[in-house]
């Protein structure tokens, strides 16, 4: 297996002198091409923190992260804006899509905003990623109109449309019920399956853990099992 | 970038009430900036045409010869030839002056006259006049007498007088009446009432006649030439440099209305200066209403600002969506507002039918083009500061995990 990303060594702390928070006390991960990895927790033990790390969203406050063979600490606003629109996909629990679009334009924003227009190649990926997602009646529904679990599958459409290699996905069905749940980590686990995309997907519950090869449980700031 | 354009107008049709009510407000700003130019510009146009259109934009006026002085070889004041009572300074070639005076770019009419004073008898009652000696067929030529008559007719010929409303209504005066007046030259004649104007202008209703031009040489005893041309000219702003060049034609001293006219030109100015101030303010108040709305608009969009980011796009590419948005508000209202001062306007008269009594608003004058651009610049500047907050929003806190 080959490495697709690594950190070593990461801190972050929050805040200064008596605030202070120390979330990340040196915590080192290896993840390879293809894995889909659950992120264990308790709450509060930095599992959003690691993602966001890992998404180039935030830096960490000391460590090393490098991705396809990229040092991302050292990566500008500008460079890491790049990376993360050609190499990382993300699904959130909440506030997921632009709800004043439609839920084909949501999906085809990662490309759209690259090339600087909606192409007739991303909409057609979109519909086929919408419609792999059993969201086939939905294409041209504003978003703000879709279900909860409507919502995160195409927000998991979205998460694929510029192929990244890493999907990271914060609590995604943390939202959902059972079922609607399971329609989502079914999907999940059928895209990395046929098309090896990386998934690192932080959750409370077990049983979506489950589904999950690998588990990595995260405790006191580092990686912990 | 077509596709910050796109987001840019989702954003604004999305919350459609938001934004018409933001257009609206920019509209009324733009109306307020259009409806004072057309004010300013219109009022303006009125005291000029009240003050200027009807007198002379350039006057050649007879030069008053010094008195001549006889002075012997040891400096001995010998004899002066006093200028005498009755006028004498003449244009005497003025008959050769006035054709050339028309070849002049700009003159629309010329009007040599005899000007003088006198008195005009009626029965026991006499009144002091001034006396005009218009060349028939050009007696509207400066003052637009046939306008401003209320009986008879301008048309002067021999033997006829034409007077003011309020002279004629001093001296109980009817139209077809013989009177008696005498000049200061001390020549009398008789003549006919033949018209009775009323200018609106006190002095002009009050104590002005006119008389032919051969009528007016009788009674001032000059039998050739002028004492004054009066010329109008298309553009009153052109009377300086007009003046010049007919002095240059001519050598006579051509004299422009702005000579003197100093008040009225400080009058003119701070009245535009009251309407620099008042646009101003109305733009300000467009660039804090898009600003402000913007702001709002970057504070509740900022967890889509945050996904927008984490998708990968650019601080430049959320600074283009809001921008976009401030130049389209901009846009809109800038359009709607100056359609609707045009609108607004249309309903008044022309500003050759201005009234008293009501605006004198001039729909020519709407700067409409001005309003729109600037109105667009302001939007998009107001929406700078808004645009560099959405863009410095931070991910990671917007979207809230
Ligand atoms: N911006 C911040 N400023 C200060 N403290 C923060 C900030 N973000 C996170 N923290 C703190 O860091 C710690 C870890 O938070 P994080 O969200 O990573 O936990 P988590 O494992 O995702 O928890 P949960 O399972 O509840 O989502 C918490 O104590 C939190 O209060
Ligand atoms: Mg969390």
């Amino acid at each position: 297996m080959t490495a697709l990303l690594e950190v070593s060594d990461l801190v972050k702390t929050f805040g200064t002198g008596e605030a202070e928070t120390r979330v990340l006390r040196g915590l080192s991960l290896t993840l390879d091409v293809g894995e889909m990895a659950a992120l264990l927790g308790p709450s509060g033990s930095g599992k959003s923190t690691l993602l966001t790390i890992l998404g180039t969203l935030m830096k960490p406050t000391s460590g090393r992260h490098a991705m396809l063979g990229q040092d991302l600490v050292a990566a500008n606003d500008r460079a890491l804006t790049e990376f993360r629109n050609l190499h990382i996909g993300f699904v959130f629990q909440f506030h997921n899509l632009l709800p004043d679009f439609t839920a084909l334009e949501n999906v085809v924003f990662p490309t759209a905003v690259r090339i600087g227009r909606e192409t007739p190649a991303a909409l057609q990926r979109g519909r086929e990623l919408l419609t792999r997602m059993g969201l086939e009646a939905r294409i041209d529904f504003p978003s703000a109109n879709l279900s909860g679990g409507q919502k995160q599958r195409v927000a998991v459409a979205r998460a694929l449309m510029n192929r990244p290699e890493l999907v990271l996905a914060d609590e995604p069905t943390g939202n959902l019920d059972r079922a609607s749940a399971m329609q989502v980590m079914d999907l999940i686990a059928e895209i990395n399956r046929d098309e090896g995309t990386t998934f690192l997907i932080s959750t409370h519950d077990e049983k979506i853990a489950g589904l999950c090869r690998r588990q990595i449980v995260v405790g006191d700031g580092v990686v912990t099992g | 970038m077509l596709y910050a354009l796109k987001i840019a107008t989702r954003y604004l049709t999305a919350s459609k009430a938001q934004t018409a009510l933001l257009v609206l407000g920019v509209a009324v700003g733009v109306f307020i900036f259009i409806f004072m130019s057309a004010l300013i510009g219109g009022l303006a146009e009125f005291i000029l045409s009240r003050t200027v259109g009807d007198i002379s934009h350039v006057t050649i006026t007879a030069e008053d010869r010094d008195p001549a002085i006889l002075i012997s070889p040891d400096g001995m004041i010998l004899a002066v030839i006093e200028r005498g009572r009755a006028r004498t300074a003449t244009l005497a070639e003025a008959a050769t002056f006035v054709p050339l005076i028309e070849t002049v770019p700009g003159v629309i009419a010329v009007s040599p006259q005899i000007t003088g004073a006198g008195f005009l008898t009626r029965g026991a009652q006499v009144a002091q006049v001034s006396v005009t000696g218009l060349e028939p067929g050009r007696e509207s030529a400066i003052l637009n007498l046939d306008g401003y008559m209320t009986q008879g007719s301008a048309r002067l010929g021999a033997g006829l007088i034409v007077l003011g409303e309020t002279l004629a209504d001093d001296l109980s005066l009817r139209l077809g009446q013989t009177l008696r007046l005498q000049s200061s030259s001390g020549v009398s004649a008789v003549l006919t009432l033949s018209g009775i104007y009323s200018t609106g202008n006190g002095m002009i209703d009050a104590s002005s006649t006119y008389v032919s031009l051969s009528t007016a040489r009788t009674l001032f005893a000059l039998p050739q030439g002028v004492t004054r041309i009066e010329i109008k000219l298309a553009d009153l702003n052109a009377a300086d440099a007009t003046a010049l060049r007919i002095r240059a034609l001519t050598g006579l001293d051509a004299v422009p209305w702005t000579d003197g006219a100093e008040q009225l030109m400080e009058a003119l100015n701070a009245q535009a200066q009251t309407g620099y101030f008042l646009k101003s303010f109305a733009l300000i108040t467009i660039v804090i209403g898009v600003a402000s709305a913007l702001l709002l608009s970057t504070y509740r969009r900022r967890p889509e600002i945050g996904i927008m980011r984490a998708m990968g796009a650019g601080r430049g590419f959320v600074i283009f969506v809001f921008v976009t948005q401030g130049a389209l508000i901009g846009l809109m209202g800038g359009l709607s507002g100056a359609a609707l001062g045009y609108l607004a306007l249309l309903p008044f008269p022309s500003r050759d039918a201005f009234e008293v009594g009501t605006l004198p608003m001039d729909i020519t004058q709407g700067s409409y083009g001005l309003a729109i651009t600037l109105t667009v610049i302001g939007a998009i500047l107001a929406s700078i500061l808004p645009a560099r907050a959405a863009a410095r929003v931070d991910p990671v806190t917007a979207i809230g995990q």
